[in-house]
């Protein structure tokens, strides 16, 4: 390390001192290792431990994609077509209010499953370009969750509780490590809803899945907007240019300064340095939303809808600018994944949204040398049931919610890749190995960062509040590469 | 590299030795040596209690350190200052070590002979003396000897009275959430009597703003809002509600009377219209609606949520912790929480939200509520009512007699072909004809009659739309069973308890079988319940300090903070309640103490050793809150329109907001902003989606209402100085004052004796308005510069002037050319005062 290097981390630690006694800060002491203006290389040490992972890139999908379609293979369940699903396997527990009491008949997935990859992992046919990079894939099939309904679950999903009032993953890392980029936002959601628009049964979000709860404000996702200014209030007002936002900012700032020296409260001098954040993101937004110097190459990876604003594509193709300039954390949120009646034919749109631009991030990550510290996650709140909802054809069926097993994957940021880890049963209904409970993906993720979830705190309503709340939760080692 | 990590661990203990003063502060220094109670306590309960605290069924080695029991002291020391990590405590996987500072005091209090207090809020509330202090000349008022005490103690002084104009501007922004006047702050800078400051405060505090102002950090703590928060976040109408807490502030309802309507509003003999509205305060919870979750474990949540309330509220403690298992800090079983829940476990309705598509469904409202129509509206309401009942068995009788001449005349049969012309083939025809015709004056009739029923249900729907109407509180005529549930779960009933309060605080006196809310109120407002007022002037405090005396407000539990002035904080709970739990006498002696005062300018150093001002050895300095941000630019641009009351209004925000968190079947699943004055209304009427709430609050730090919050962050962020420099109203309001601005001078003739001389007035004008102070020599030399090159960014590009321009003057002659840079410069500069610190700051 040189001594420059070493100059900014003591700088960063001092500012750390300086806030902490300005009562910003009341952060956790854990906090001195990854200040806020700690250097990328400090925050390559992690928090607790080495970090495996600079940023994460969160593709959240919204409504519960079906894991029985899409990656959790049950080649034997054809021969249970519209035969009761046996109790033994549904033991009498809870199903959501739609389909209690009703008869529960298996749909078996009318979808083709083929192996992929060097280790022949099964991928539906739905999910082409994903099988491409299926050696890069970390497949869990055994995630569990508490939540039967989409609220709680997302709720759950993001911020470790059902109840909401929690701080979400993202502000945990924005509060915890701080950001490597002192022009951007350090936690930015983007959203999307494409092929289903604005038909299908498109389930809320809330604000909350990517708030602070308890932890200051600063820390929430900033949200980019399709449309208008990515950021909320960017540009400036009709009649305002760069020159006369420049002058009025220096008119400010020389006011402020004067102020400053009469009041003597520092918190000036933070209004100042906000003031001029603002000042270098009107620049810096724009020149991150700007796709004009993409190569036609990498565009046509991300497939056509990344032409249109607001699609999930375009989306990725902007987690991507977005973790090439250390934005810390980065969640995508893609919504109508809810298929309780008529899901061939939704999963169908839903997975021509997501399949080629999520493979081609990964792609792209990857030649751009950001993969191997650059953790991708692509996950719902819960999983689909192996009985019909609605009506049942070999070719028509719906999926009731699920949350005793569903797939997810990761991606990069020290996972194996080519890997796929826990069992359900023949049914994709019951975990038949390796449980992964919603904490455990939490506490995993928080580990490749360098982030104890035990150690990692806010004192709040007089509990050390965490991520993975209060009961325990288990890092996947097994999953680690 | 080890060079860097021993510079770093130096650094590190620096932080720990910084933090040591931090500690002191909340500590009691009115007693000279530690005390269990501020000092032993907290560390106990933050590092022992998980394991050796009150939850029985979590306690290790049968090892309790809240209460005093019979345990082995010096096992105890040996334990917590040993080095083996297999014996020391607490153990390392707690990742709660006990720092050296720490260890020492409970070794101390050890070798004492480990006396036991009970938790400091959980004591009743003592009428202490008030101190002996040696300055005797800055203030004889209570409030200002316990400050003073404290800060003798540390050898500390007070800081010198703010500056008239100074005080002003708090004080307005502190009582009414708006700044002052220019008139209003001439009138007081000309009224030399002693009593000037005294008259300002009774003037602010008997203005309709004191009300909406003090309303607003209510309606934060019961988590009000214009949706229900689940799921689809449908629409709800609880704005009644709202308008009656900010009544009941400008009234100055005895904050008991307060509390107990809300609690037991609807249960008082023949309630009053305010005493029902006032009982929505147990419907203010987050409700799903029908269809997705099960409406039993929907109906337990909602009783939890309710709980949660009013342990916040009125008590300021973590009530819900104790759903699942017995509370790991303080003295708070499962069972007191069920217990406590049974009070709210008999309400008389659904559990869940439905009957999308009616009318009741678009009001907002689910049963029970309560109508609140005007004279005129009931008049009409009766008469369509009654119109309607006397139609609806017309209709049936004439739908009947339609198709009994339906069937008549079918029965008939069609007329021959060819003609019968017999006798009987023409009684048959004219049979005929007559069955027709009456059947086609009855289809005419009933088409007629059920038209006018339609327009009449219309004209009913579009009236019942337009009536107030509010969420209220029933109960259930046979009260149901309460159960602890087991592990917290909606579906392990375990077993069966009565309503009662929690064990650890004063018994409940009551003499009826079945005790009721209504007891519950007169329990929390008996004189013998030590948390209701502590919590309640706590709070107060804290909106006119920035921070409470008990920093974690919403917090009076083992693990909170300890007061910084344990006995002033008695003292007010005990003069609030003799005083009749008068409200406005509380915050009249609050803002009339000497502490208040203080000017907040200090040396860097008072800031750095006390940011947050707990030693109250100056004036507190902190960020406006959100409304009070953008009600202040409404008000000195000249656009507040300050209506009171009635539904929520909607001011612009950027487009798509909604349409990105809503589902399509969401009511209202699209934000339609409002238009004319309501869009500059106090932000306490702007309608608060729980999805997603008006960005121009949530990035000022108000809280999402999801949950109930004694205390707002403040930070200070990007976002926020973006906002302040481009959101629309905020961009708006500054040219309306800059035109505002031009037209004055222009008026009073000023601009023919030269520019210099109307530019300074103009730039003294606005300063003034916008920060209640004058500018100095040296400020206005700089902000006349500053117009000049405003004005010259504008005169070298007319295509920017002409964008600034308001719809109604762009594209005019070019005569007017001038006039548009004059605008487009003013605007600039008037844009800057409104971003500058001390605008978004309380001083």
């Amino acid at each position: 390390m040189n001594s420059i290097e070493q100059m900014n981390q003591l700088q960063g630690r001092r500012q750390f001192l300086r806030d902490s006694a300005m009562g910003l800060g009341s952060a956790a002491l854990a906090s001195v290792v990854g200040s806020r203006h700690a250097s990328a290389a400090s925050v390559s040490e992690g928090l607790h431990f080495p970090a495996k992972a600079k940023r994460v890139i969160f593709l959240f999908m919204a409504g519960a994609p079906s894991q029985i379609d899409l990656f959790d293979y049950k080649p034997d369940l054809h021969k249970q077509f519209k035969k009761p699903l046996p109790p033994s396997v549904s033991m009498g527990q809870r199903v959501t209010a739609m389909t209690k009491g009703k008869e529960q008949i298996v749909a078996p997935s009318m979808f083709k499953f083929a192996q992929a990859g060097s280790n022949g992992l099964y991928m539906s046919e739905l999910l082409p370009h994903l099988s491409g990079v299926v050696d890069d894939l970390c497949i869990v099939k055994s995630l569990h969750t508490d939540a039967i309904n989409h609220d709680p679950g997302k709720t759950l999903i993001c911020t470790g509780s059902e109840i909401p009032g929690k701080a979400s993953l993202g502000s945990w890392l924005s509060y915890g490590l701080g950001r490597m980029n002192e022009n951007l936002p350090d936690f930015i959601v983007l959203n999307s809803a494409y092929w289903s628009g604005d038909q299908a049964n498109i389930q809320a979000l809330y604000s909350r899945l990517w708030g602070s709860g308890f932890l200051p404000s600063k820390h929430q996702g900033v949200q980019f907007q399709p449309s208008g200014d990515p950021v909320l209030f960017l540009s400036n007002p009709a009649g305002v240019n760069q020159r006369s936002r420049r002058g009025m900012l220096d008119l400010v700032k020389s006011l402020n300064q004067e102020h400053l020296s009469e009041v003597g409260d520092p918190e000036i001098q933070t209004t100042i340095a906000q003031q001029e954040m603002a000042f270098r993101m009107q620049t810096s937004v724009p020149e991150l939303t700007d796709l004009s110097q993409e190569t036609a190459e990498t565009l046509a990876m991300y497939g056509p809808e990344v032409e249109k604003s607001g699609s999930f594509a375009r989306n990725c193709l902007l987690a991507r600018r977005m973790v090439q300039r250390d934005v810390r954390f980065v969640q995508l949120f893609h919504r109508g994944w809810d298929h309780h009646r008529g899901l061939p034919d939704k999963l169908r749109g839903q997975t021509k949204d997501v399949d080629q631009p999520a493979a081609a991030l990964i792609k792209d990550l990857k030649r751009n040398g950001l993969l191997d510290d650059t953790l991708v996650v692509f996950a719902g709140e819960f999983g689909r049931t192996a009985y019909c909802q609605g009506k049942l054809t070999h070719t028509d069926y719906g999926r009731d919610h699920h949350p005793r097993c569903f797939s997810m994957w990761m991606a990069g940021g020290g996972m194996k890749g080519g890997i796929e880890y826990g069992k359900t049963d023949e049914f994709s209904y019951n975990i038949a190995e390796n449980p992964v409970h919603v904490r455990d993906l939490n506490a995993t993720i928080l580990h490749q960062l360098g982030v104890d979830h035990n150690r990692l705190s806010f004192p709040f309503l007089g509990l050390d509040q965490k991520l993975t709340g209060v009961e325990e939760a288990h890092v996947v080692k097994q999953i680690l590469a | 590299m080890s060079d860097l990590l021993s510079i770093v661990s130096r650094i590190v203990a620096f932080a720990v030795l910084l933090a040591v003063p931090a500690a002191a502060l909340a500590a009691d220094n009115e007693q000279p040596t530690a005390s269990f109670r501020h000092d032993v306590r907290p560390i106990l309960s933050n590092h022992c209690f998980a394991c050796h605290g009150p939850d029985e069924a979590h306690r290790e080695a049968d090892l309790r350190l809240d209460v005093a029991s019979d345990v082995d002291l010096q096992e105890i020391v040996d334990r917590i200052t040993s080095d083996d990590p297999d014996v020391i405590m607490p153990p390392p996987d707690l990742n709660k070590p006990l720092k050296k500072d720490q260890v020492q005091v409970l070794t101390e209090w050890i070798d004492a002979g480990a006396a036991y207090q009970q938790h400091w809020a959980f004591v009743p509330v003592d009428d202490p003396s008030i101190p002996n202090v040696k300055s005797k000349t800055w203030s004889n008022q209570p409030i200002d000897q316990f400050v003073l005490s404290r800060l003798e103690n540390l050898q500390l002084q007070p800081s010198s009275r703010a500056d008239k104009r100074t005080l002003i501007r708090r004080l307005s922004l502190d009582l009414t959430g708006l700044p002052p006047t220019r008139e209003s702050i001439h009138e007081f800078l000309n009224d030399e009597s002693d009593k000037a400051y005294e008259h300002l405060v009774d003037r602010l505090l008997s203005q309709a703003a004191y009300g909406e102002h003090m309303a607003r950090y209510w309606l934060d703590l019961v988590r009000f809002a214009d949706t229900n928060g689940l799921h689809h976040d449908h629409y709800r109408e609880m704005t009644p509600y709202r308008d009656w807490v900010i009544r009941s502030f400008n009234d100055n309802v005895p904050f008991d009377q307060f509390i107990t309507d809300q609690l037991a509003g609807d249960l008082h003999i023949d309630p009053t219209n305010d005493q029902l509205i006032a009982s929505g305060f147990n419907r203010l919870h987050l409700i799903i609606d029908r269809g997705t979750a099960l409406p039993e474990e929907s109906a337990f949540r909602n009783v939890v949520d309710r709980v949660a309330a009013v342990g916040t509220a009125f008590m300021g403690l973590t009530m819900q912790c104790a759903v699942c298992h017995d509370h790991k800090y303080d003295p708070i079983t499962q069972r007191d929480f069920y217990q406590l829940s049974a009070f709210f476990n008999n309400f008389d309705g659904q559990p869940e939200t439905g009957s999308r598509g009616t009318v009741e469904f678009k009001r907002g409202l689910q049963p029970p509520y309560l109508e609140l129509p005007s004279e005129q509206q009931a008049t009409q309401l009766k008469k369509l009512t009654a119109d309607l009942a006397k139609l609806a068995p017309k209709v049936k009788a004439m739908q009947k007699r339609q198709v009994a001449a339906k069937k008549g005349f079918e029965k008939l049969g069609p007329a021959p072909e060819p003609k019968d012309d017999s006798v009987d083939g023409v009684l048959e025809d004219v049979s005929r004809t007559i069955a027709q015709q009456t059947l086609k004056s009855l289809n005419a009739a009933v088409k007629r009659l059920l038209q006018t029923q339609r327009q009449m249900q219309q004209r009913r729907d579009k009236l019942l739309l337009e009536i107030p109407a509010t969420l209220v509180m029933k109960e259930r005529a046979d009260v149901r069973p309460t159960h602890i549930m087991i592990r917290g779960a909606y579906d392990q009933p375990g077993e069966e308890v009565q309503r009662d309060t929690p064990a650890f605080l004063p018994p409940m006196t009551s003499d009826s079988p079945q005790k009721t809310r209504m007891d519950l109120a007169h329990w929390f407002t008996s004189s013998q319940n030590p948390l209701t007022a502590r919590v309640t002037v706590n709070r107060i405090w804290q909106r006119f300090f920035g921070v409470g005396l008990v920093r974690t407000s919403e917090d009076f539990g083992s693990q909170g903070e300890s007061p910084s002035h344990p006995k002033l904080l008695d003292y007010l709970a005990m003069h609030f309640t003799q005083s009749g739990w008068n409200v406005k006498n509380l915050v009249r002696s609050i803002v009339l103490s000497e502490t208040y005062r203080q000017t907040s300018h200090a040396q860097p150093k008072s800031f750095v050793d006390d940011p947050q001002n707990r030693l109250l050895a100056r004036g507190s300095r902190f960020r406006l809150d959100a409304e009070v941000v953008r009600d202040q630019l409404l008000s000195v641009s000249g656009l507040l329109h300050s209506e009171l009351y009635g539904k929520s209004v909607k001011p612009p925000q950027p487009a798509g907001l909604w349409k990105i968190v809503a589902m399509p079947s969401s009511f209202p699943s699209q934000f339609k902003p409002d238009s004319g004055q309501d869009i500059y209304r106090r932000s306490v009427y702007t309608f608060w989606k729980r999805g997603l709430p008006p960005p121009q609050m949530t990035v000022f730090d108000a809280p999402t209402r999801e949950s109930c919050i004694a205390r707002r962050e403040r930070t200070n962020t990007p976002l926020q100085a973006l906002l302040l420099m481009n959101e629309g109203q905020h961009f708006a309001a500054a040219r309306h004052f800059a035109a505002q601005l031009l037209s004055d001078t222009t008026k009073s003739g000023t601009q023919q004796s030269g520019t210099q001389q109307s530019d300074t007035q103009r730039i003294v004008d606005a300063y003034e308005s916008v920060t209640a102070r004058l500018p100095t020599d040296q400020q206005t030399k700089i902000l006349l510069g500053a117009v000049n090159q405003f004005r010259q960014v504008y005169q070298n590009d007319p295509e920017l002037t002409e964008q600034m321009m308001p719809s109604d003057k762009q594209a005019t002659d070019d005569g007017a050319e001038d006039e548009k840079v004059e605008l487009a410069a003013w605007t600039m500069l008037v844009h800057s005062l409104l971003n500058l610190d001390t605008t978004k700051t309380r001083e």
